[in-house]
Order: structure tokens, then sequence, then C-alpha cells
């Protein structure tokens, strides 16, 4: 069978791919390939034809094909190298990919690569909803696909259950589209989506938003005729005095994502329990030499902005790895997760460059500052007037603060 | 008249495609009638998926003889119809000495029932089997397996097609007599005639037989719920393990049990229903086999659980006997040319090759059946999947057909190639579930999130759908409802 060698491969073409590779080539590197299994580059930005993409990057509020498009432009103007309606099957602990394609199968020994895979929907099954089976139920990304790609209509009356910033955008899409959206609930007590599509996607179109309620059981044999919907208490038990019938034949699923880390697991790469991607170091790169991670393959992020400034990251990194053979830096920092911080990213780092912290934390809170210390002593702080679980907090830290630090604590302090 | 045959079948489960395809050998006109859009729609798609090697049924009954020759001719039938399956063995597991005492009881049942190589191992003997199983002692049973139980259904319908049988499906029998020697039966509205009539209506056996004026039986309902688990748990398990009988205790119990396809279930559980189609998974039995898994397999964690399901054993014994009654398999002499199958639940689907075999010769005392020189037993295809073959050959059928590269479902890696010929089976595909069930695309952990969009695009640019022409599994149970937008021309 074929092998082919290249000095940098990188798996998926959504924007965390595109913007690595970009950043690969402008860091000097020549022999770059990239393997996207669909048939046009720019990933699940592709069916995001809302606006409000690149307000950060760009000043600009483009759709989601408008930005992918930048970036694929760029990407065809740098003459990167990119295999199309190609599937890895597999990669190994040695950077060896499989590949299948319409011209066949072929085996590729990359120098370094870069997982940009993303990540998938959770859907009825992972959350064991319960009650029959009827067509009618999907993830709010297929609706999203079947609307916008494929302009299929999937429903006259819609519930949407998770209110993932996917959800509240297709609540906003199916009410454009002619369809009644009765009401999106949460299980949880604070939404999960961005604040500003909960008013620009729910309150702009009095669409409700129940929290601390969720779906208990679906109904009907062939096509979903209701659900059956309930308020929890703090620990998620459904309060059976509260139980009511919500007509509807369409349920959609934002009940969040899940980073689609099975080529990482075949390569031995470490996976965090609470991002579900993988450990990292400030270089991005994982636990295993020469293969980094970054965009939602590694942790779910709230703006693509974010996705495409980490990508181009961890292109440089790669970049390093690839032309100085780079080896980690023995002395790894840990970097921990504290009061009030659900994850931190990266999880060690050297010390001997500056670096960007990404965490998100547990609850909303106002007025705090994320404090990051070594033994006590601060080393790097953020005041946010507005915190909460839905958006990344990325803080700077410069190695120059933690030139004799041990471990890294990061808390918010309200 | 076009809709007349010798024999019509109702109902294509596996045990009345097996009779299908059993009585497809002889020159006779057979005819298989299914209320669904495809077969396998009911308690054969829906259960463990276990050949039973028949250690548990009582010396002398349908059930004890004819799972164990079920059991024995599995192998050469499902070679013919390329169709996975794996005698992987079984542990009967006792936790103390009173629990051992039931093994050999168990033991000593499985061997007057003709089950070959029973042994009773000691801890040791049986951790070399399956390591860290609890228990004291257990009894193995070799002839015990693992098959896909709706590839085996599919396979015999299909088998029986080729040789000229055919299918009625989505034709619900409304009405039956006896008419002179035969019968006539009406069908969504569509007349048939046959000689020899045979119930394989599972759960509907009963009113089968209402329609006859046969009130002798009672069918209840009894509803075993499932969860599936990821891959990831793949090899877990070495061999299947159940617990030992115990006294009070129902059923075979909660347990693990491997699948062809590398995914673990848990269950099933155990509760009687009013309705024959009540297939709802419910949050208390769902709660509780999330919990048994947890103790069960330390390492699961929730991400785990992919999908749940249920099936409906169609059981003979009410719900305040319980227990077991043995399968009524009769040619009745009340209603002559009426071979009658009543409450085959488990072991139903081991003892299909066998059932068969039984139900053709009680036919061939009504009948005169001539081997037909033109049967072919054999399927074309390929058991289980192209991403299991070796990558050499995976690369020699990419480069004689290139669909064979491109991945629809990305979670079992199932091929362009593969969901093509699910949809151009040669019994039609009229449903998503047919094409998932065949071609086990939106069986992964995304649950068609990836590739339903790609199978829509598929059927849609390649076999010409139209948006309403989409169901899930029924034929009111729509994918879309329309355009979301008028064509720009």
């Amino acid at each position: 069978m074929q092998v082919i060698k290249r000095d940098l491969v990188i798996i998926g073409g959504g924007p965390a791919g595109l913007a690595a590779a970009i950043s690969a080539r402008k860091n000097g590197l020549k022999d770059i390939l990239l393997i996207e299994r669909d048939k046009i580059l720019g990933g699940i930005l592709n069916q995001c034809i809302h606006d409000g993409f690149g307000l950060h990057t760009f000043r600009e509020a483009l759709t989601g094909p408008e930005y992918a498009q930048r970036y694929i432009d760029e990407f065809h103007k740098l003459g990167i190298e990119v295999m199309l309606e190609t599937i890895v099957l597999s990669l190994d602990n040695n950077r060896q990919i499989s590949v299948s394609s319409k011209e066949g199968f072929v085996k590729i020994q990359a120098g370094a690569v870069i997982l940009s895979m993303g990540c998938r929907e959770r859907t009825a099954g992972a959350i064991s909803l319960p009650g029959t089976r009827p067509s009618g139920v999907y993830t709010a990304g297929a609706a999203q696909n079947f609307i916008n790609l494929q302009n299929k209509q999937i429903g006259n009356r819609v519930v949407i259950l998770g209110s993932g910033d996917i959800g509240l955008i297709m609540a906003r899409r199916m009410t454009l589209e002619g369809a009644t959206v009765a009401a999106v609930f949460e299980l949880l007590p604070t939404p999960s989506g961005l604040a500003r599509n909960v008013q620009q996607c729910l309150n702009d179109y009095d669409i409700p938003l129940f929290l601390s309620t969720s779906v208990f059981e679906l109904h009907g044999t062939d096509r979903l005729t209701g659900v059956t919907v309930a308020s929890v208490d703090e620990t998620f038990q459904m309060i059976e005095s509260t139980k009511r019938f919500v007509p509807c034949d369409t349920l959609l699923l934002s009940v969040g994502l899940i980073p689609e880390n099975e080529l990482s697991l075949g390569a031995g790469v470490n996976l965090e329990a609470t991002t579900s991607g993988a450990t990292v170091d400030d270089t991005y790169m994982t636990s295993v030499p020469g293969i980094f991670s970054c965009g939602n393959v590694l942790h779910v992020h709230d703006l693509v902005d974010h996705v495409s400034e980490e990508a181009a990251l961890v292109g440089q990194s790669a970049v390093r790895y690839v032309t100085q053979k780079t080896v980690r830096d023995s002395a790894s920092i840990p970097i921990e997760a504290k009061q009030d911080v659900r994850y931190v990213l990266p999880q060690t780092v050297s010390g001997k460059t500056d670096f960007t912290v990404s965490l998100r934390v547990t609850r909303p809170m106002a007025n705090g500052v994320v404090m990051i210390k070594d033994k006590g002593r601060k080393v790097a702080g953020k005041k946010i007037v507005r915190l909460h679980p839905a958006e990344m907090i990325r803080v700077k830290v410069k190695a120059k603060n933690i030139e004799t630090a041990e471990k890294l604590e990061v808390s918010v302090q309200c | 008249m076009e809709n007349q045959y010798d024999v019509i079948i109702i109902g294509a489960g596996v045990v009345g495609n097996a009779i299908a395809r059993e009585l497809s050998k002889y020159s006779i006109r057979v005819a298989v009638i299914e209320k669904e859009l495809d077969v396998s729609m009911g308690t054969s798609s829906r259960n463990s998926g276990v050949l039973h090697s028949g250690i548990h049924y009582k010396p002398g009954t349908l059930r004890a003889r004819l799972d164990v020759l079920g059991n024995s001719l599995m192998a050469d039938l499902c070679n013919d119809l390329k169709v996975k399956m794996n005698y992987l063995g079984k542990l009967t597991v006792a936790q103390d000495e009173e629990e051992v005492k039931s093994l050999y009881i168990l033991k000593e049942q499985g061997q007057a029932n003709g089950v070959p190589d029973l042994a009773i191992l000691d801890t040791d003997a049986m951790r070399k089997i399956q390591p860290n199983v609890g228990g004291i002692k257990a009894l193995h049973s070799p002839s015990t397996g693992i098959i896909c139980p709706y590839s085996l259904t599919i396979a015999l319908a299909e088998n029986a097609y080729a040789n000229g049988c055919h299918f009625y499906l989505g034709h619900r029998v409304t009405a039956l007599s006896k008419q002179g020697d035969g019968f006539d039966v009406t069908a969504s509205g569509k007349r048939f005639q046959s000689r020899v009539l045979i119930n394989s209506a599972g759960l509907y056996s009963a009113d089968i037989c209402a329609m006859l004026g046969i009130n002798d039986y009672k069918i209840y309902p009894c509803r075993g719920e499932y969860l599936i688990l990821d891959k990831r748990l793949d090899g877990s398990l070495k061999v299947l393990v159940y617990p030992a009988p115990h006294k009070g205790k129902a059923g075979l119990g909660i347990h693990l049990t491997n699948t062809v396809s590398g995914n673990i279930l848990i269950g099933p559980s155990n509760e009687y229903q009013d309705d024959p189609e009540d297939y709802a998974c419910t949050a208390r039995i769902m709660a509780l086999l999330r919990k048994e898994g947890h103790e069960l397999l330390p390492d699961l964690k929730t991400a785990d659980f992919i999908r749940s399901f249920s099936g409906l054993r169609a059981k003979q014994t009410s719900p305040g006997k319980g227990g077991f009654e043995d399968f009524v398999i009769e040619s009745r002499e009340d209603v002559t040319g009426f071979v009658n199958l009543v409450g085959i639940e488990s072991p139903g689907l081991t003892s299909s090759p066998a059932i068969a075999l039984m139900v053709k010769d009680m036919v061939a005392k009504l009948l005169t059946l001539k081997r037909k020189e033109t049967f072919e037993g054999t399927r074309s295809g390929m058991a289980g999947y192209f991403h299991q073959l070796p990558d050499e050959q995976k690369a020699d059928l990419v480069s004689q057909n290139p669909d064979y590269g491109e991945v629809v479902c990305r979670c079992e890696q199932i091929t362009k190639k593969e969901v093509l010929d699910a949809i151009s089976n040669p019994l039609g595909v009229q449903t998503i579930n047919g094409i998932k069930y065949r071609s086990r695309a939106m069986m992964g952990r995304c649950q068609g999130g990836f590739c339903l969009p790609r199978i829509v695009q598929i059927l849609e640019k390649e076999f010409g759908y139209n948006p309403e022409d989409f169901l899930l599994k029924s034929k009111d149970s729509q994918l879309f409802l329309g355009k979301m937008r008028q064509d720009v021309v």
C-alpha cells in the first residue's frame, strides 16, 4: 500500500484546521496537507447562515460561510495541499495516518499532526430521553443542515430542549421560516448559550425560555405528537406536580457538544474529563509527541474567532516542532482549575514563554476577578463585569511572572 | 389469479421468514404478508441477539428440542446467508453454595436436552475465561452464541425472495376465512387465497387465531428495555455472563450482552404491557439499567450510553402467573390447513431454523412438497462490514468500486457502497430504519447526526426522493413536511 510523507498533516478543514494550515504556511512550512471529509472546506460554518461571526477578528458581523470563505480564499492563495472527500480511518502514536477516499486507501507518515476534527452533538440516546422513538426528533445541528443546506421543512410546531447556542439560533431560524416555536426548555437554572443569542434569538421573537425545566417523555408512535415537560429541583429531580404535556411535531436537541476524539484515542492521546478534549501544554501539543490539538475537538468554544486565534498559535507550534525537532520541555508547570472554575487550558506550561489561559466558570457571577496564583502569589488576573459559563474567558500570563512557579491555580474572586 | 398461493405466512419476523425460506426450497407458491413496511420490525429486531444453548428449558418441551436443534443449525445457515454470528460461550455464575446446586441442576437439564460440552468450572477456571468475574463457580456452555437478530431475519427474507417467495410488506391482515379447501385472506384491502395458512404473527398470533374462530390463546406482551453502550467498551466481556437462577427471581435477570457489532447491551427488563405496539422506554427502567451498568462495568461513563430500545415478548403466561409456557406449533385439525404458531418468545430466534423444519413437515402432510432444483441457498455479499476487512482487501475493493472509498457513516465507518446496497436490496427499502438495519449506518455514537443528512442527499439525488417520501419507520413517520422554500428557477 502506498505510503506518502508530509511534514504536517491537519485533520479537519473547518475553522480550526484552516487557520492552523494558514498559520503553519505563514510560519515558513511548505509541506502541509489538510484532510477534509466533506466536499468543501469550512466545516460546520457552511450551515451557519446567521451572522455574528468575526466580530473580534474582522470587526464585522459575517455569516458562517462568509467567515469561512475568508480563510478558504487565503488557504488557496497560499497553495496549501488539500484532500477533500477523504476520511481519516486511523492515526497511531507514530503519526501514521490511514485515509480512505474514492481514489483509494493511502497511508501518510506525518512529521507533525494537528487534530482539528471539531465536535458532534449529544443525542436523545446520549441523554437517555424516555418515551417512544417517533420521527421529528432532531439534534439542532442536523436540523440546521436540513433547513439551510437541503431545503427541508422539518416541522411546524417546535419544542427545543437545551439552550445551547445552536438551539437558540435554530429557534430564530424556525420562526423566520414560518414554524411556531412553542418554547425552549433548559435543565440548568441559567441559559447555556450566549446572552446575546438569548436576546436576539428568543426575546426578540417572544419565544419563551423555561429554565430548570426539561423534557421527560416523548410521545407519538409514528411522528412526534408532543413531549412531557416538568420543572426540576436543585438536584435536577423532576417535580411531579409541574408535569405538563406540550403538543409539538418536532423536538430539537441542543444539549451539548462532544469533541470527536475517537482518532485521538486511537493514537493514545490523553483526554481531560472536564473538556473531553486532549490534555495539552502551552504549545497545544497533546500527551503524544508531535500531535497537536485545537478548536472544538480540544474544548468546545463559544466564538469561532477564538477558534481561529487558538489554531493560528497551534500552527506556529507545529512548525516549530517540525523544523526544530523540539522535545517537550521537561519542567512542565501544571495549571489547575479551582474555586468557581470549570476547566482551564492548557493543563501544563513550560514557563518559558508568555501564554494565554482559556477557562470557563461554573456559574454566573458579577464583578469578579479571575486570579492566577502560584503558591498564593498572584501572577496574572483579569477583572470581568459579567462572568457566565457560556462564555470562554482568556487571561494572558507573562513568562517573567512565573519563573519560579511550581503549580498555577486559577480561581474567581468576587 | 395473481394473489393465489399454496402457502401464505402471516408475519415477517425471524420465524415467518425462516419458514418462508425453508418452503422456498420446494415447488410451491409461497407469500409472506407483513403489516409493517419492512421485515423484522417487531420482536425479531428487539431482543438480546443471543443464541441460547438450551440449558434453561424443561426436557421434552418444544423449547428445549427446537432450541438445541436450532442452535446447531445456525452456523451453517449463517455461513450460507452471510450473517455474522459467534459461538462465544456463556458463564452462568453462582455466588454461593445454594446457587452452585442450581448450576448442577442446570447442567443435568442441559445434558438431558442434548446441549454439548457443558462443564462446571471452579473460580480459577472461570476467571481464565472471564477475568475479574465475581462468584465461586460457573456453568460454562460453549454453544451459547451471539448473532445480529435483524441481519438474520433480513437475510432469511432476502434468500426466500431470491428463491421465488413473494413478500407483501405494509399489508395488515384484517380478515381471514376458511373457504372450501383453502383460506381467504384480506390484507390492507387486497384479497389473497391460499391452501395452507401459517400464523407466525408473534404478538398478534392470538388475534390471527381469533379471526378463524380459535379462541384458545391469549398473548400478554411483556416489555424488555435495553440500553446500548458505546463500542469503546468492546472487549470488556469475553463471554456472556449470567447470574445463576435464584428462587423468587423472574426471567434471566438484567445482564450485559455482547453484540456481534461490538456494542454491549444492558437489559432486558421484564414488564407486562397492554399494548402490543408500546415500544416506549421508561425513565424508571432506564435509571435502573444505568445503575446496573455502572455496577457491572466499573469503567462505564455517562457518555457511553448511546441509545435505548425496547422489545415485547409474546408471552402466553399472564402477569399473575409469570414464567414460561411451551411454544405452540400445531397443524389444526379443526381448521384443516391452518398451521398455528403461538407464544414463540425466547428462544424463538435460536429455534427459528428448527421451527421452520418442523413447520415444513406439517406442510408436507397438507401439500405435496417437491424439491426445487433451482433453489440457491447462499446469499452473495459479506458477513459483517467493509471496515472489518483487512486493509489489502479494502484497497482492492475500493479500486474496483470507488463507492467503497467514501465513508458515509463516520462512527461505524459504513461506506457509500454499503448504504447503496441497503437501499437497493432485493426486497426494496421504504424507510430510513430499513437502511439503518441493513447497512448499520446511523447506529453509532452520533446516532445519524453526521450521516442522516448525507443519506437524505443520496436518496434525493440518486433515487429521486421528494421531501415527503422520507419515512423513518412507518407510513406516518415522515421526516420532512415538504420544502422549506420554493425552488428558485
